[in-house]
């Protein structure tokens, strides 16, 4: 016990006297947003900020309309003291050729030591961008941070893996993208933050947006849904695997994915792919209908919550992960499941 | 009203050697890294930008000049470069590294930048095609590094990819909730998502031809480069364990979880 004791006292008093030489964070983070609408994937960057304490603004960049927009909303989110905004069209659909260049001109000029932004595909494209622009490392995807600044936790080879690695000094500026799901979202309502305007000064670009085809659907989007209903090769046919698992997903509020053996036999387009090569997904809950579990499936949900499998193979790999298993035919269980569970919303 | 010139398109593709996918990760006991000696591929979406690359060349006949595959990595490496050459690439670069180092991909994207500006002429590059990440380290940040080192547009997470005269390049982005369509002029990066296309295998013919073309074997200090890793790695784990919470035998009793989980 004494020795333990010992131990934790040393161990901290390292990082406090670290803590005490080095200026605090200046943190900010990119609030992504989609047609006048914060992406709230931000707000769990913001609480992934949080914790460096120091200083902690907000930036929204966009066409003038969606910046005011979600301005209202934003300066509410807690723990953010500063919003600054950047508006010109040029900044519409957030290109990363124009984006990037703005916050490398934004991060120096605001003594800004570190920017996070969600692991989305906004911030995928423009955080890499901004690191070549600034000649920097980027630090993707992370999953855990320490207070001092330079130490992160991230996920490697699909999440079979996971390291932890120190920056160094010569990244003077840290550009962190962050796993949405390791993280709780910060709440928005009793934040004041003030409001600063910094200059748009939008770079030439040879690159233009011309148009997006959004999936129009009633269900959560896949990579960052809350819930996801998942199916496999058991289902036998594109037309069962819509019929089987469509209701479920919609009862449970839930997003739909396929195993690779589902997409590749044809069953489910392969956007629907959680795995190693497809989507990595870290719902609430996650419902694994027909699926063996092969390793390259876990890979991408094993962050889960909570995973229920449903599986008629009582030997499948899919239960050794399964939080609760039901060994049982999915034709049969699936519509019953459904029920109840509408049984019990009501 | 002059005619546009037909632009003559030189791609180059930056390949990793990693880790094959169907391997069982395992960390290596010194806790630093994981166990590399096992099986090793191309990284899949490299294959993808590969077949990519001879695509656009079959597709546009004369508009493709030349496709040249690059890697940075161990002597070995040298293999995943033949691939690519059997696949269709026309040359290959390789930048040696020893067996155990690490290039980050900041490193990366300088090293490609150089290889880059060394090109000259009608033989410069003025397409790089790669895969959107290496599914070793997952970071997914090389084309976008090198889109900003060079100051050329980008067009992420491809799903289609369209060249026409005069290098306008129109690319279908996979972004969160469905497509976006961004159109580029060439000198321009475009990284690749798993839907782009279905990777060709190579053809035994093919791999024997494959022998013949030439692969230039560079040194890191020949073009001025430091790969020292900026980044200090203090442990690689195991992820925690999943505990499986056990069977039921109804589904009523599965409904009953879902209550106690606050789920329903």
């Amino acid at each position: 016990m004494f020795v333990r004791a010992a131990l934790r006292t040393s161990r901290l008093s390292a990082p406090l006297s670290s803590l005490a030489q080095r200026r605090l964070a200046s943190s900010l983070v990119y609030l992504e947003h989609k047609g006048g609408k914060l992406n709230d994937s931000s707000l769990n960057a913001v609480t992934a900020a949080k914790t460096l304490g120091g200083d902690l603004a907000g930036i929204v960049v966009g066409s003038k309309a969606d910046v005011d927009g979600v301005l209202d909303e934003v300066k509410k989110i807690d723990g953010l003291s500063k919003i600054y905004t950047a508006a010109s069209d040029a900044y519409s659909h957030q290109l990363a050729e124009t984006v990037a260049p703005l916050l490398a001109t934004v991060l120096p000029a605001k003594s800004i030591s570190h920017i996070f932004a969600a692991h989305t595909a906004v911030g995928k494209n423009v955080f890499p961008r901004l690191a070549g622009i600034l000649d920097s490392s980027m630090i993707a995807d992370i999953i855990a941070l320490e207070s001092s600044g330079d130490v992160f936790t991230r996920p490697i080879y699909a999440g079979n893996a996971i390291l932890k690695i120190k920056s160094s000094p010569k990244d003077a500026i840290k550009i962190v993208t962050v796993r949405t799901t390791a993280f709780d979202k910060a709440s928005v309502g009793s934040g004041s933050a003030s409001v600063e305007e910094v200059e748009a000064t939008p770079s030439e670009t040879t690159t233009k947006y011309v148009s997006e085809e959004l999936t129009v659907s009633s269900r959560p989007d896949l990579s960052s849904a809350p819930r996801v209903v998942s199916g496999g090769r058991a289902l036998k046919s594109q037309e069962n695997f819509e019929k089987v698992l469509d209701p479920l997903a919609d009862a449970l509020g839930a997003a739909v994915g396929a195993s690779r053996a589902a997409v590749d036999a044809g069953y489910a387009d392969n956007s629907l792919q959680v795995g190693q090569t497809g989507k990595v997904v870290a719902p609430e809950l996650y419902v694994a209908v027909g699926i063996s579990g092969a390793i390259q499936h876990l890979a991408g949900m094993k962050e889960s919550k909570m995973i229920v499998a449903i599986n008629k193979d009582p030997d499948a790999p899919i239960f050794q992960v399964a939080d609760v298993g039901l060994v049982a035919d999915l034709f049969e269980t699936v519509p019953e499941l459904v029920k109840k569970v509408e049984a019990a919303k009501a | 009203m002059r005619p546009t010139l037909p632009r003559l398109v030189n791609i180059l593709v930056p390949v990793k050697r990693s880790i094959d996918y169907a391997v069982k990760i395992r960390v290596a006991s010194d806790g630093k890294g994981v166990d590399t000696t096992v099986k090793h591929s191309m990284n899949p979406f490299d294959e993808i930008a590969v077949e990519e690359a001879i695509r656009q060349r079959e597709k546009n006949g004369k508009l493709v000049k030349s496709i040249t595959a690059l890697s940075i990595g161990p002597p070995k490496a040298v293999d995943t470069i033949r691939t690519a050459l059997a696949m269709g690439a026309d040359a290959g670069i390789h930048i040696t590294v020893p067996e155990s180092s690490v290039v980050e991909p900041i490193a990366v994207a300088n090293a490609i930048k150089k290889i880059i500006d060394r090109s000259e002429g009608e033989n410069k590059f003025d397409l790089v095609i790669l895969g959107k990440q290496a599914i070793d380290d997952d970071s997914g940040s090389t084309g976008g590094m090198l889109a900003g080192l060079l100051g050329w547009g980008q067009g992420t997470f491809a799903s289609k990819v369209a060249i026409a005269d005069g290098g306008k390049v129109e690319v279908t982005r996979e972004i969160d909730g469905g497509l976006e369509i961004v159109e580029g002029k060439l000198p321009l990066i475009v990284t690749t998502d798993l839907r782009l296309n279905e990777p060709r295998y190579a053809s035994l013919p093919n791999i024997m031809k494959a022998k013949k073309k030439k692969i230039e074997t560079l040194k890191p200090e020949d073009l001025g480069l430091d790969f020292t890793p900026r980044f200090e790695t203090i442990s690689v784990s195991e992820p925690a364990k999943r505990q499986g919470g056990g069977k039921v035998e109804s589904v009523d009793e599965l409904v009953a979880k879902l209550k106690d989980a606050g789920v329903l």
